[in-house]
């Protein structure tokens, strides 16, 4: 069953929160992975990999690297999911 | 040699099965708890091991570090910056341009939890699941690594790897930094976390392991007829060396002086010690020497002493081959007893119980000794604890470790 936006972006910051400690407030659709929350690249895998099995979504390699910000994550994660 | 630069100890750091503190530690081993305990893991059963205890940690990680730095270090390395951070705030966080600051940091396994669980997830989910810190976290220097960073130690980050001595090498490594002018402090010691099925298993099928299963706090007996293995043991335990002069100077509180080192190898057996402890009491002998004393001046001894029926004998013909009618003089504490065996943080943690025994003259009592094997020539510590004598002293520290590592440092008085 397919999530609505908000609902993707809530577990997403949970996931990110789980991560990196950071508050899941602060995880919002405009902030940048790298810029604005400070996610390395390893840290950025296990989002990716968590997230997948959290949404039921497949995220390739190939793609990781176009999602820039949170909302990036948030809208393929939308139009991926089954 | 009186230019040479001396070390001195100006804080101490433990978490280990009787405390979550250096000095919650040694608050217990002067109780004479024991840390052994049943362990409640549903592993025990499913894998009938043949050993139901350990002397598991006393405190979690989890209750003094935060979500992220747990879910990021393998529970050694856990142990390793608890351990460390408590001996860098006991020694006043000095300041120090970290290129003159180290951290030595030695363990016997290493990330085996890490290992162990990213292969269960390979196996079962495969390769995209395994956790991306995989390699980092299971690593044998993850734990120098974690100090290092954490302290910002640019002098050098070091792991000694010589089994269950490597906590005491890792100690008398930094001292070494600093006698030679390569560091002006190191944060030193060691950790361990195996108490995890595979080690387990692997020391009870050499035999190694008390299987005294109905009663873990006596399984721990060094010296005694009944002894029958070692208790497995894990945590970790860290110091801070400085060059004396330079501690002196910024007023730190001062423990003890690490003043001698000895090391050697027997290349003799992958396990067994050397029976006559030859290459064990040259590195006791060389302890004394380059700390310039002599045996008369040791009045205490840390003993190595796992609780095996022939390691405990080992040790004792080598500290008398080495010191002959002098040990006659040396009271000796056998603390596995409560600690049980902490493996690669053993060295270090026995050497803040020297350090504390010098601090506070105090050799504490080994407890389970209710019936002292006749093969053992020492004056043993038990019942109550010893006092040791006024005026300058000195003790030696004892480790070996499987592969015939044997390593013994003289921490004494200041």
């Amino acid at each position: 069953m397919a999530q609505s936006d908000q609902e993707i972006l809530e577990g997403l910051a949970e996931i990110v929160n789980e991560e990196t400690g950071l508050d899941t407030e602060s995880v919002q659709p405009e902030k940048s992975f790298t810029d604005d929350l400070d996610i390395d690249s390893l840290s950025m895998m296990t989002i990716v990999v968590n997230a997948e099995e959290k949404f039921g979504v497949r995220i390739p390699d190939d793609e990781v690297k176009n999602l820039k910000t949170v909302g990036d994550a948030v809208s393929f994660i939308s139009k991926n999911q089954e | 040699m009186s230019a040479q630069r001396r070390v001195v100890v100006t804080g101490i750091g433990a978490t280990t099965p009787v405390g979550g503190t250096a000095t919650e530690t040694w608050d217990a081993v002067l109780a004479g708890r024991s840390g052994a305990r049943t362990m409640e893991f549903d592993w025990v059963e499913k894998y009938e091991l043949p050993v139901h205890f350990a002397a598991q940690i006393a405190t979690q990680p989890s209750e003094v570090l935060t979500k992220v730095e747990v879910r990021r270090n393998d529970p050694s390395a856990q142990y390793s910056l608890i351990a460390a951070r408590e001996a860098w705030a006991d020694a006043g966080a000095p300041e120090v341009d970290p290129l003159r600051l180290a951290a030595c940091i030695g363990t016997g396994i290493g990330g085996v939890w890490t290992l162990l669980d990213a292969w269960d997830v390979l196996r079962e989910k495969g390769p995209r699941r395994v956790f991306p810190l995989s390699v980092p976290m299971l690593m044998p220097n993850t734990s120098s690594a974690a100090v290092s960073l954490d302290v910002g130690a640019r002098a050098g980050a070091h792991t000694p790897v010589s089994a269950c001595a490597s906590g005491l090498e890792a100690m008398a490594y930094a001292a070494d930094m600093i006698r030679e002018g390569r560091a002006d402090i190191a944060v030193a010691g060691g950790t361990e976390a195996a108490v995890h099925p595979l080690p387990i298993a692997g020391f009870a099928a050499m035999q190694a392991l008390s299987t005294r299963n109905d009663d873990p706090a006596a399984a721990s007996r060094p010296y005694d007829t009944g002894r029958d293995g070692f208790v497995l043991g894990e945590g970790a335990a860290v110091i801070v060396l400085e060059e004396y002069d330079a501690a002196k100077a910024r007023g730190a509180k001062i423990y003890a002086e690490l003043k001698g080192v000895g090391m050697s190898s027997d290349s003799h057996h992958i396990t067994a010690p050397e029976p006559e402890g030859a290459g064990a009491s040259r590195a006791m002998l060389e302890a004394v020497e380059t700390a310039g004393l002599t045996p008369k001046d040791i009045v205490h001894i840390n003993a190595h002493a796992t609780s095996t029926p022939v390691g405990d004998v080992a040790e004792s013909n080598a500290i008398r081959r080495a010191f002959g009618s002098d040990a006659d003089g040396m009271p000796v504490s056998a603390t596995k007893s409560m600690t049980g065996h902490l493996l690669g943080a053993a060295g270090a943690l026995e050497g803040i119980l020297t350090i504390l025994a010098v601090h506070h003259r105090i050799a504490p009592a080994t407890i389970n000794v209710e019936d002292l094997d006749e093969a053992i020539d020492l004056d043993v510590v038990r019942g109550e604890h010893r006092k040791l004598p006024e005026g300058d002293i000195a003790a030696l520290n004892n480790s070996f470790g499987f592969g015939g590592h044997n390593v013994a440092v003289v921490f004494s008085s200041v």
